[in-house]
């Protein structure tokens, strides 16, 4: 179990240092200066070499790698090359918008996703079942942005009911902050949903079939007695590890439902800062994302051992 | 997508269909992915050689037209035929899609026999990176590509191959490693086989069929993924018209005329659906013996 638990973390670790020299390098190697991209091609070359001499730019790369590692771990991003505003603030604002949507995505996938992928499961051989099996492969086709611009249509355009972009934060209004979010975060959600379903609906599958519950039936329980109270916690592993990897989906999917809502989070910074020729944000924002998905990961690993009483023993 | 992964139904291939599935369950699919997909395929070559107007002939005179008999689709805000852009977005969608899968299998294929044939450090180490490679999704790869070379076709097609070569290689291995315990692996490896013959000639056709599902499966993540690119201006330039770029520039009229992001989001989303059925179909069709379960 110690040993698991050591192993896991040394991967981790591992995998921060490799994927963060892997971004370093992309952005660092290829053959767009930083500075040169920033300034434009019609800059003059004295000029790109004052701001790399500014930024650090023409420091060895090995120097110029660990300080930007150092500026990440503390938080101190140092300033935009473009903009010259410092970054840290701008990424602490943007992920909690970012934060919202997702996490709220997240809960809407997992309410709908758990109920429904469980009927599937149960009637898997009926008209009911099938009919939700094939609605959630369609809502597997239908990326978050197209939910997006099509629940826009139908709740902003056609009913009124609700606004069709923007963003409040919280504390300035949370009426407007929640009418707000009720859109994109359904975008996100709803998708998320889709795919979910499917992993609920084959990991109950599995367990119906098990001899515990079985037993659980013979000793007089109903079919759905039996699965709350024996089957679902053991289902819960396979679809726990899905809900980790879909991160990465989700959050790649904020980065667009946040263009279509016009959300001021995490991917507006990144896709403004593309725009904008700020290769520096760039770099700092795609490394978070990367950050955050290994996090998770890392976080399912440990939590596999706290929903599964026999990886604890160190038998398996 | 959601985007992608970019990619919803990254795993669907290999976990997402229990067992009890047989009969018409397995032929619906296979049959309506096939159907779906072909036609696909046949409005795509199609539309090299005819299209009912010039997708990208601008007419001030016929903007914003409904659904009539001259414009199936009606017209876009400059006057482009609708159903004309659909067609040629068409073979945007598929030339990504043929592009991303080849480069992903052709990676992701050898590493996932090596991973599976090797040592055991060497497939935990191939793995490793594997998993390495699922941080970053084909949206974040291609955004920074694009960040330094500018948004393109090409830059849309290696970054979402190169996001798809973990479901490849993950696929791939679990299969070598079913196949390197049966017996005639035994038996080849006891007369003296090369490692690299026995992966050429047992391995390699036995897993033929796992490469093919994913294929399916990986067009769909590829359509996905490419959409969401050209929805924020990361794929093919214009004027060539794709699905991702109607749907971004529909948005600002969705009051005016939603049918312009209607039927793009259509035929993103039947694209989708009908690779994905295709991929479920086929793995029911052709792999009974290496299923997960």
């Amino acid at each position: 179990m110690l040993l698991r638990l050591l192993r896991r973390t040394s991967v981790f670790l591992a995998s921060l240092v490799v994927s963060s020299i892997a971004v370093f390098g992309f952005m660092a190697v290829l053959p767009g200066d930083p500075a040169r991209v920033a300034l434009g091609v019609d800059a003059s070359a004295s000029a790109v070499r004052r701001l790399r001499a500014e930024f650090g730019l023409d420091r060895p790369l090995v120097n110029q790698y660990a300080s930007w590692v150092h500026g990440l771990v503390t938080f101190h991003l140092g300033d935009s090359y473009v903009s010259r505003a410092a970054i840290g603030p701008q990424i602490a604002d943007r992920i909690q918008v970012t934060l919202w949507l997702a996490v709220t995505a997240m809960v809407i996938a997992v309410v709908i996703a758990v109920p429904v992928g469980t009927v599937m499961a149960m009637r898997h051989r009926r008209l009911s079942g099938l009919l939700l099996s094939g609605l959630s492969q369609v809502g597997v086709a239908v990326p978050a942005f197209l939910a997006g611009i099509l629940l826009i249509t139908l709740f902003a355009v056609r009913l009124r009911w609700l606004p069709a972009n923007g963003w409040t934060p919280p504390a300035a209004n949370p009426r407007m902050f929640f009418e707000q979010l009720v859109l994109p975060a359904f975008s996100l959600g709803v998708v998320q949903a889709a795919v979910l379903t499917r992993y609920v609906r084959s990991a109950v599958l599995d367990v119906l079939r098990e001899d515990y519950l079985r037993t659980a039936r013979a000793k007089g329980l109903r079919p759905a007695q039996a699965l709350v109270r024996h089957g679902l916690r053991n289902a819960a592993i396979p679809v726990v590890t899905m809900l980790a990897l879909q991160l990465a989906t989700l959050l790649v999917g904020a980065v667009v439902v946040e263009r279509v809502f016009v959300i001021p989070g995490l991917g507006s910074l990144l896709l403004d800062s593309v725009a904008n020729r700020d290769l520096i944000v760039v770099q700092d924002v795609v490394m978070i994302l990367v950050v955050a998905v290994l996090v998770v990961n890392f976080a399912v690993d440990l939590l596999y051992v706290a929903i599964d009483p026999r990886l604890r023993t160190g038998t398996s | 997508m959601t985007a992608m992964d970019a990619g919803p139904g990254v795993e669907l291939a290999s976990a997402a269909i229990g067992a009890p599935r047989r009969g018409r369950g397995r032929n619906a699919s296979l049959v309506v992915g096939a159907v779906i997909v072909g036609l696909l395929i046949v409005m795509a070559l199609l539309s090299f050689v005819w299209t009912p107007h010039d997708p990208t002939l601008v007419d001030a005179s016929a903007r914003l037209r409904n659904p009539s008999a001259e414009y199936w689709f009606g017209t876009d805000k400059f006057g482009r035929d609708v159903f004309s852009q659909i067609m040629v977005g068409s073979q945007t969608a598929l030339f990504v899609g043929v592009a991303a899968v080849g480069v992903a299998a052709l990676v992701g294929v050898p590493l996932g026999i090596v991973a599976g044939m090797g040592p055991r450090w060497v497939g935990e180490a191939l793995m490793r990176f594997n998993d390495l490679l699922l941080a970053f999704p084909a949206l974040l790869l291609a955004i920074m590509f694009a960040a330094v070379y500018g948004g393109s076709t090409l830059v849309a097609m290696i970054a979402i191959g190169i996001a798809s070569i973990p479901n490849f290689a993950r696929l791939v291995r679990s299969g070598t490693l079913q196949v390197m315990r049966t017996e005639y692996v035994l038996a080849a490896r006891a007369a003296g086989r090369h490692p690299f013959g026995i992966g050429l000639r047992h391995v390699l056709p036995n897993v033929s069929g796992l490469v093919v599902v994913q294929a399916s499966v990986g067009f769909a993540i590829a359509v996905l993924a490419e959409a969401a690119l050209s929805f924020l201006g990361f794929g093919t330039p214009p004027p060539t018209p794709t699905w991702g770029r109607m749907l971004q520039s529909s948005q600002e009229l969705l009051w005016e005329a939603p049918r312009l992001a209607v039927f793009p989001g259509v035929a993103i989303a039947v694209a989708v659906l009908g690779f994905n059925m295709l991929g479920d179909g086929l793995r029911d069709y052709l792999d009974p013996k290496l299923e997960d379960r």
